[in-house]
């Protein structure tokens, strides 16, 4: 066991990527997720890896792109604006079936918007990754530890299912300082014959390749890459139950709005409100099956988001509008106090929440 | 079952996120649960920063303190924008060198420090807000000052190890202070 050590969320996630053996990382500084480029333009040199600060966003995820058809572990890091102009490289990876992990440290927008904490991305990550018919893994880290642990894990499931994971954390996941234990963790090797290492004259050449111009061909290759989404909702489903035993109403949160929906709990409970959290820990595939079997028990649902209601439709979506659904939000840099949750709380207990 | 919320404010380059790392790295080294978050963006260079640390013996949820228990104020906008958040029965302490306002409210227990001059005469000008820390182990009854020095050996990096002695010192001199 490793000693607990102070570090920021985004520190952590750049140590943590380093033994999850990535060795190539390229980025551009964007706040608040500069720590990891900082981190890794340390760290990088002194372990043999690579630490590249790219001339733009785009520039960089296509280096991701070319390091990812090697078949070696390979990350970016960037926040809300940036993951945008990293969007159509993220489609040509899907296309490409390439393994690769995207961290996005969101802030408020749209547009350059402002540089506080914000979860308003959750559509681009779990909807709108690039064009195209694809999905990324989106894990959603709620402490500095979840922040390394998810991306060793991040990196896993990349490989295991040869596509792209994202870690969708926010301002204050990335900025504050956590105990964590980071123990050397086991990385399981998966089949990389797919990879272009150099033939040595010994077999066929690999082609990575997005580029499909024959329809029919290009169809098989979604429903292909359908079935292996089809798994992945099956088998990976990530989320926390907090006190849903006897729960009355649930709330659904992720990330930081999670940790402040648990104080407003603990409160409401206090005055005998019987609430609970249902934490999805993966956005994508998002925890549908909890959420519906919470439908069948509680009267209503509160979502909690630092954005203008957008993880909200899927809970709708998995409840099958079964029981009401409002939202409880902060948006643009700004985030919800637990004494505003537990308004929401409050009211969805006397009946208001219809 | 306890839990104790800091904030800590003042311009940047006063200290105030080193000030809070230490009292973070004392609550893990105690075996608490212990969280810190910084203010950043632009108000970090020159204008007013802060950074709220909370130390419980339960998990720490929301890591942002609205309701400090103790505040330490290093400078005036942040002891005016923050002086009311301060529960009540919670503990004030000012550097008054920098600060000449007197807090009116009865139901907090404030400390009066002239940090910035006592750190210049002690010629480390640097470290008003170990002295203010220094009062904080004493005022705060959550705190005891045992254990500061293994905390400051994990804030200071080994390359400034030598900085360690005078932090001490600073901190003393803070907590000795009446």
């Amino acid at each position: 066991m490793a000693k607990k050590v102070l570090m920021k969320g985004n520190e952590a996630i750049a140590e943590a990527a380093i033994m999850a053996g990535c060795r190539h990382y390229f980025g551009y500084p964007i706040t608040p997720q500069t720590e990891i480029a900082a981190y890794m333009a340390k760290r990088m040199p002194k372990i043999g890896g690579t630490f590249l600060q790219a001339e733009s966003e785009v520039a960089a995820i296509n280096m991701v792109y070319g390091v990812a058809s090697t078949g070696k572990r390979v990350m970016t890091s960037s926040s809300s604006p940036g993951v945008a102009l990293k969007s159509e490289g993220l489609s040509y990876m899907a296309g490409s079936d390439l393994p690769g992990l995207i961290v996005n440290v969101q802030r408020g927008g749209p547009g350059l918007g402002g540089i506080q904490p914000s979860q308003s991305d959750y559509f681009m990550a779990t909807k709108a990754g690039g064009h195209g018919d694809f999905r990324m893994i989106v894990l959603a880290p709620s402490s500095v530890q979840e922040m390394a642990d998810l991306t060793i894990k991040g990196f896993d499931l990349a490989e295991k299912y040869r596509m792209t994971s994202m870690i969708l954390a926010d301002g204050t996941m990335g900025q504050m300082m956590e105990p964590v234990e980071l123990n050397e963790p086991e990385i399981k090797e998966y089949d990389k014959s797919w990879a272009v290492t150099g033939t040595k004259m010994q077999r066929k050449h690999n082609i990575i390749n997005s580029l499909s111009l024959i329809p029919d061909e290009l169809e098989k290759l979604n429903f292909e890459r359908f079935q292996r989404y089809k798994q992945i909702e099956e088998n990976e489903v990530m989320y926390e139950e907090f006190m849903m035993d006897d729960a009355e109403i649930c709330i659904a949160a992720f990330g930081i709005a999670a940790r402040i929906s648990k104080n407003a709990i603990i409160a409401a409970r206090e005055q005998g409100i019987k609430v609970g959290l249902i934490r999805p820990i993966t956005l994508w595939p998002f925890p549908t099956e909890a959420f519906a079997k919470a439908a069948d028990k509680v009267n209503s649902f509160i979502s909690v988001e630092l954005s203008m209601g957008q993880m909200i439709e899927d809970v709708r979506l998995a409840t099958g509008c079964k029981k009401p659904v409002t939202l409880c939000n902060r948006a643009g840099g700004m985030i919800p106090s637990p004494e505003q949750v537990l308004e929401a709380i409050v009211n969805a207990a006397k009946g208001g929440n219809k | 079952m306890k839990t104790t919320q800091i904030l800590i404010a003042g311009f940047g380059g006063q200290g105030v996120l080193f000030a809070g790392k230490l009292l973070a790295y004392k609550g893990l080294i105690e075996d608490k649960n212990v969280s810190w978050l910084p203010s950043y963006g632009p108000e970090m260079r020159g204008g007013t920063a802060n950074c709220s640390v909370i130390i419980s013996d339960t998990p720490v949820g929301s890591p942002i303190v609205s309701a400090p228990d103790c505040l330490i104020a290093m400078n005036l906008p942040s002891l005016l924008k923050y002086k009311d958040s301060v529960v009540s029965g919670g503990v004030i302490i000012i550097d008054s060198t920098l600060i000449t306002e007197k807090i009116d409210r009865d139901d907090v227990s404030v400390y009066y420090v002239p940090a910035t001059k006592m750190a210049n005469d002690e010629g480390f000008s640097t470290l008003a807000n170990m002295i203010l820390i220094g009062k904080l182990l004493d005022a705060c009854d959550e705190f005891t000052i045992d254990g500061t020095e293994a905390a400051l050996e994990k804030v200071i990096p080994p390359r400034k190890a030598e900085m360690l002695g005078i932090n001490l010192k600073a901190i003393k001199l803070g907590y000795d202070f009446k």
